[in-house]
């Protein structure tokens, strides 16, 4: 296991069960053993976490990310000190910040949500080696970060569109997509990663899948107004049209 | 009676000659101890004959003894100690468990030195006129480790030249320089005596700005070098070899391994001083050379291991026993163990919590195999050490004991706490608690894995046609494999075609013939000439290698690839190199002398320059055979024209091991060293000597003297650096295996895998290691091929089944994985529900990164899952802190 297998979630989970401050250690920047590099993909997501936790309010230096050898016990040592001296120094996580243990939970529950959105959206940024230590302050920026959340779309079935064929409902990674062959699909807000799989599998003819932005998700259609009854087995309608002719 | 150490094989107790039966016929108590009956006081010695095919002679060294010269205080002076001693003192199992402390008060020395070439390097009676290789770097170990245990303690070292010629020393030498308090002072030291109150040890030395001083230190290290063993001439009678003059192993420097007798080989120090790296080479080395001896009766006396069957605990509610480790006192020093156990205890699932002196030991294992068994246990929890070294030996405990090896978890409790936290015992064990509870939590979550048994092709693929290349593929051929060559000239023979003698008067070219004619006429031994490799793909024990060479296009399948590419002579920049025809490298020079060119017999004058183009910030690293390649030039001038007029200008003298014979060789003969300091490089430019011959004239300041002293010179030779080879990129790309930070092939670990890469199947050997003398190509080729054959020489490998695997309902087919992924070990294959990421298993080397990238969680990297993981950072924080 390479420090580049260090998830978003795992920092998350840690700051959400009450951690003070999260230390990774990688192997010296430019000296993989291997030919993997990862230190430079934990290095990019430390920096991600920490625009992250600054655009929410929390102090970005709870996060701290050291490169060492597994000689240099000294240089462990010295990077612990000095990160257990700040974390003191903060005082319990939320203190400092003003933000309360509920708050915190409930921040970090819908950021542990986003992480597949944030891990599609920054994909890039999060592989790229970062020769040049000047450029890790810019590589994220916070401006990007209030994009990134502001910027979160929905996805959403339109029953008016959909021939429920089942086709998103099988792609969906997550399993988020409900609705058997003729009922009306929809998507689970709660599950959904925001992938956009569901948008590309929907075949363009009936274009049933929209992407909000910004917006709110309107309410799904309730389960008895969604059958569709197909009419010589060409036309259809919903169950709606039926019962309003 | 005594045990010789918990970890001993077999463990078994013997009875020393104090034994009061032994010499007065009383006592017999412990027979009667003795349940099982196994003490025979009546044994007598056997002899014991056992007919072999070939010996390997591994003695090792003996420690120079600085008793032999009474000026060095050593037994006299209480604060005086060897290295070896300070090595024990610094030792968790050493006298005071790992604390400093001086023999004469028990109290931490505050200012250490160091004497380096302490009975080297030295042409007086009792001491050894060779360089002891080691020294230089062990003592710039023991300040690093010193600062460890107390960062105030300002260290002093006192030294000749600092001979960092080692890959990764010359940093490891910066390193060690740049720590606070740390002095390096070139100067002979010598001990005058110790402060009758204090103590502390005198120590008399010179500098050039303040001249001769005294000064007090608290302790002092002598670097103390090594010798042959104690009994190097009983052993050469017994095996009926011969050894040299300083009573090491007489070898043959073409072949290291082998002695003056056929089929007796010799591997490590016993060759001469060696570190550590080096020692390992020649232990395969020597291995592969018994192998090409006793091919046809390969396997005869092996037995295969017998596992008892795998239960199925799938389905089986976790049920975990916990091993909780003293390491003799390493752990239990510091960490409350009993207190340990008692709240290990109380955790969920745990049926069982026992503390061991020392859990690797062979009796703790058979223990936890017993417990496995007797309390159907399904998990085990061995709170130790790392897993880097013992896990592989734990996993094998619990195949033993009948359970899937991956249900184990190592909590490191030793490096992780008790050895960082020596002095808060309490705060030690709540951390070992919480250590140990992670590991539990981990262990419900985890899964059994199943490792995967692949074919292995028989066939070897080398890469290089010079000496390393083809001295390891002549070795593998002869053990009965098929080797394909490839070099990318027209000929074989590498930078050895450029030599034309060693420095102990060797004919270079004569024996790289001879060995040609072998390769090329070798039955199994297929080579190619002018080869690209345009493609690599597989993987252990099954490559594909596409290429095309003079004999065109070919596909090669092989098990294994040995990369043995070289390296190149450094192109000068520097001193009028290329725009004045007198300025040569050395590897001009000795290929001028072989054509007894008349420019150079005919020379009056003749500087060398030692370090052009490393040392230095383009390449941070020392090129290792300059200084003895300069001397060996050096003497043949000599010896051409004994009134030549021949200056080196060095940096350090690096002319470590036997080769220092050669250095003082060439003094003797009025050899001129004269040494520089980067500040303040030679210079050279053309001039008019006094007779009003046309010069070079090369002026270097004298670091002594503090002056600038010209030479003129008719030709200038410049030691130029070794650099990678230019295709080393492309080959480490190809193979998927890394460059180390100097563009050098990266090891898989410098000490323990040093022909190995971390990419399983790969070799590596000669100069693409790093620069190195012809009898240490040779070392490494022999070596590789040991490593290899042990490969090859099985039909099936096993690997891993700690690797990914893909999710396929899960995966969205984003290719994120396959993007990150640098082993090729993923791609996306169409399906009817869109393209899907799919895991090859064998190339996947389990670091995770897909696994992290992957938005929809459909890669996982088995064994470190993200419920695992989670599992641990929830164990460590069970409830969220409330805030005030």
């Amino acid at each position: 296991m390479c420090s580049g297998r260090v998830d978003l979630a795992h920092i998350l989970r840690a700051f959400a069960k009450g951690a003070d401050g999260v230390f990774i250690g990688g192997c010296r920047l430019g000296e993989c053993n291997y030919i993997t590099h990862g230190n430079y993909h934990a290095l990019n997501l430390a920096l991600l976490s920490k625009k992250i936790f600054e655009h929410i309010g929390l102090n970005p230096r709870r996060l701290h990310i050291a490169f060492m050898s597994g000689g240099e016990g000294n240089l462990f040592a010295s990077e612990v000190d000095g990160f257990c001296k700040t974390i003191k120094e903060l005082g319990p996580i939320g203190q400092s910040e003003e933000i309360s243990p509920a708050r915190l939970e409930e921040v970090m529950s819908d950021i542990t949500r986003l992480v597949p959105y944030i891990k599609i959206e920054k994909h890039e940024k999060l592989t790229v080696c970062l020769e040049d230590e000047t450029t890790y302050e810019d590589h994220f920026s916070l401006d990007e970060i209030k994009r990134l959340f502001e910027e979160v779309a929905s996805y959403y079935i339109d029953p008016a569109k959909c021939q429920a064929c089942m086709i998103c409902a099988r792609s969906c990674p997550v399993e988020a997509i409900d609705g058997g062959k003729g009922v009306v699909h929809v998507i689970d807000q709660d599950k959904c990663i925001k992938c956009g799989t569901c948008l590309n599998a929907c075949p363009s003819r009936f274009g049933a899948v929209t992407k909000i932005v910004g917006g709110p998700v309107p309410a799904p259609l309730p389960l008895d107004q969604r059958t569709i009854v197909r009419k010589g087995g060409k036309e259809k309608t919903t169950s709606t049209e039926k019962v309003l002719p | 009676m005594h045990i010789y150490f918990a970890q001993a094989i077999p463990l078994i107790t013997y009875i020393d000659e104090s034994c009061l039966y032994l010499k007065e016929k009383k006592c017999r108590i412990c027979e009667g101890a003795c349940k099982n009956d196994a003490i025979d006081l009546h044994q007598t010695p056997e002899k014991i004959e056992l007919k072999v095919g070939a010996v390997i002679l591994s003695p090792g060294y003996d420690v120079f003894d600085p008793k032999v010269r009474d000026e060095y205080g050593y037994g006299r002076l209480q604060n005086v100690v060897t290295g070896m001693d300070y090595e024990r003192l610094m030792c968790a199992t050493g006298p005071y468990e790992g604390e400093i402390l001086r023999a004469s008060d028990r109290r931490h020395p505050h200012n250490v030195a160091w004497i380096q070439c302490v009975g080297s390097r030295r042409d007086t009676a009792g001491d050894n006129g060779y360089c002891s290789s080691v020294c230089c770097t062990y003592a710039q170990k023991q300040v690093i480790l010193t600062k460890d245990h107390n960062s105030e303690t300002p260290c002093t070292i006192f030294h000749n030249d600092v001979r960092a010629y080692g890959k990764g020393f010359e940093t490891f030498y910066q390193r060690t320089q740049q720590l606070p308090n740390v002095r390096f002072i070139r100067s002979y030291a010598s001990i005058v005596g110790e402060d009758p109150e204090t103590k502390n040890v005198i120590v008399r030395y010179a500098t050039a700005d303040e001249g001769v001083k005294e000064e007090q230190f608290e302790m002092v290290v002598l670097s103390v070098g090594l010798n042959p063993p104690k009994d190097y001439q009983g052993l050469a009678k017994k095996f009926g070899i011969e050894v040299n003059g300083h009573g090491f192993c007489q070898i043959d420097s073409a072949n290291p391994m082998a002695t003056t007798r056929p089929g007796i080989f010799v591997s490590g120090a016993f060759q001469g001083p060696l570190d550590i790296p080096e020692s390992v080479f020649t232990a395969s080395a020597a291995g592969a050379q018994c192998g090409e001896l006793l091919n046809s009766r390969r396997g005869r006396l092996t037995t295969e291991r017998v596992y008892p069957p795998e239960t199925d605990n799938t389905a089986a509610e976790p049920r975990i026993g916990v091993f909780v480790c003293h390491c003799g006192a390493n752990i239990s020093r510091v960490v409350d163990v009993p207190d340990t156990v008692a709240y290990v205890q109380t955790l969920p699932n745990v049926v069982h919590v026992q503390n061991q002196l020392f859990s690797c030991a062979t009796n703790s294992m058979k223990a936890i195999v017993d417990t496995v068994k007797e309390k159907s246990l399904n998990r085990v929890v061995i709170a130790a050490c790392s897993p880097r070294t013992l896990e592989a030996l734990f996993r094998d405990t619990l195949q033993e004991a009948g359970i899937n090896k991956y249900y184990l978890d190592m909590a490191n409790i030793r490096e992780h706490c008790s050895w960082c936290h020596a002095r808060e015992k309490e705060a030690a064990t709540a951390k070992a608690k919480d250590i140990v509870r992670m590991s539990v939590a981990r262990s419900i979550k985890l899964e059994p894995l199943q490792e995967f048994d692949l074919p292995v092709n028989r066939a070897a693929l080398v890469v290089g046609g010079g000496l390393a290349g083809m001295t390891c593929a002549l070795s593998i051929a002869d053990q009965g494999h098929d080797v394909y060559l490839l070099e990318k000239e027209a000929e074989l023979g590498g930078n050895a075609r450029r030599l034309h003698s060693t420095i102990d008067g060797k004919n270079v070219q004569a024996d790289l013939t001879r060995l040609i004619r072998r390769i090329y006429r070798h039955p199994a031994i297929h080579v190619y000439n002018e080869a690209v490799i345009t493609e690599a793909t597989g993987y252990i024990g099954n490559f594909v290698t596409r290429i095309t060479s003079e004999r065109g296009p070919a596909v090669i399948e092989h098990g294994a690839a040995v990369i043995a590419i070289g390296a190149e002579e450094y192109k000068p920049t520097e001193y009028l190199y290329g725009q004045d025809d007198r300025v040569l490298t050395h590897l001009e020079l000795g290929e001028r002398l072989a054509k007894s060119d008349a420019a150079v017999t005919g020379a009056q004058g003749v500087v060398m320059i030692q370090c052009v183009g490393c040392r230095n910030q383009d390449r941070n690293y020392c090129s290792r055979v300059c200084c003895s390649h300069s001397v060996k030039n050096a003497l043949q001038l000599k010896a051409i024209n004994p009134e030549m007029d021949v200056v080196i200008a060095f940096r350090d003298m690096r002319t470590y091991g036997f080769n220092e014979n050669y250095y003082r060789e060439a003094s003797h003969q009025g050899v001129r060293f004269i040494r520089w300091t980067p500040e303040d490089p030679p210079t050279v430019e053309a001039a008019e000597a006094d007779d009003g011959r046309a010069v070079l004239q090369v002026a270097v300041t004298d670091s002594i003297l503090g002056s600038k002293i010209a030479f003129d010179a008719d030709l200038v030779v410049l030691a130029a650096a070794i650099v990678p080879s230019r295709g080393a990129q492309e080959i480490a790309s190809l193979f998927k295996v890394p460059l180390g930070p100097d563009g050098f092939f990266q090891e898989g670990h410098v000490k323990l895998r040093p022909v190995e890469f971390a990419t399983d199947g790969v070799f590596l050997c000669g100069m693409a290691h790093y620069p190195k003398h012809m009898p240490e190509a040779v070392n490494q080729a022999y070596g590789a091929a040991g490593r290899a054959l042990t490969l090859l020489s099985n039909d099936i490998v096993t690997v891993s089944g700690a690797v990914c695997e893909v999710n396929e309902k899960q995966c969205m087919g984003c290719g994120a994985c396959v993007e990150v992924c640098t082993y090729d070990a993923i791609e996306l294959r169409k399906t009817r529900q869109g393209e899907k990421a799919v895991v090859n298993p064998v190339i996947c080397k389990g670091d995770g990164l897909c696994n992290a990238v992957c938005p929809t969680g459909a890669i996982v990297l088995k064994h470190f899952t993200d419920l695992e993981i989670e599992s641990q950072i929830d164990a460590l924080l069970p409830e969220p802190i409330e805030v005030q």
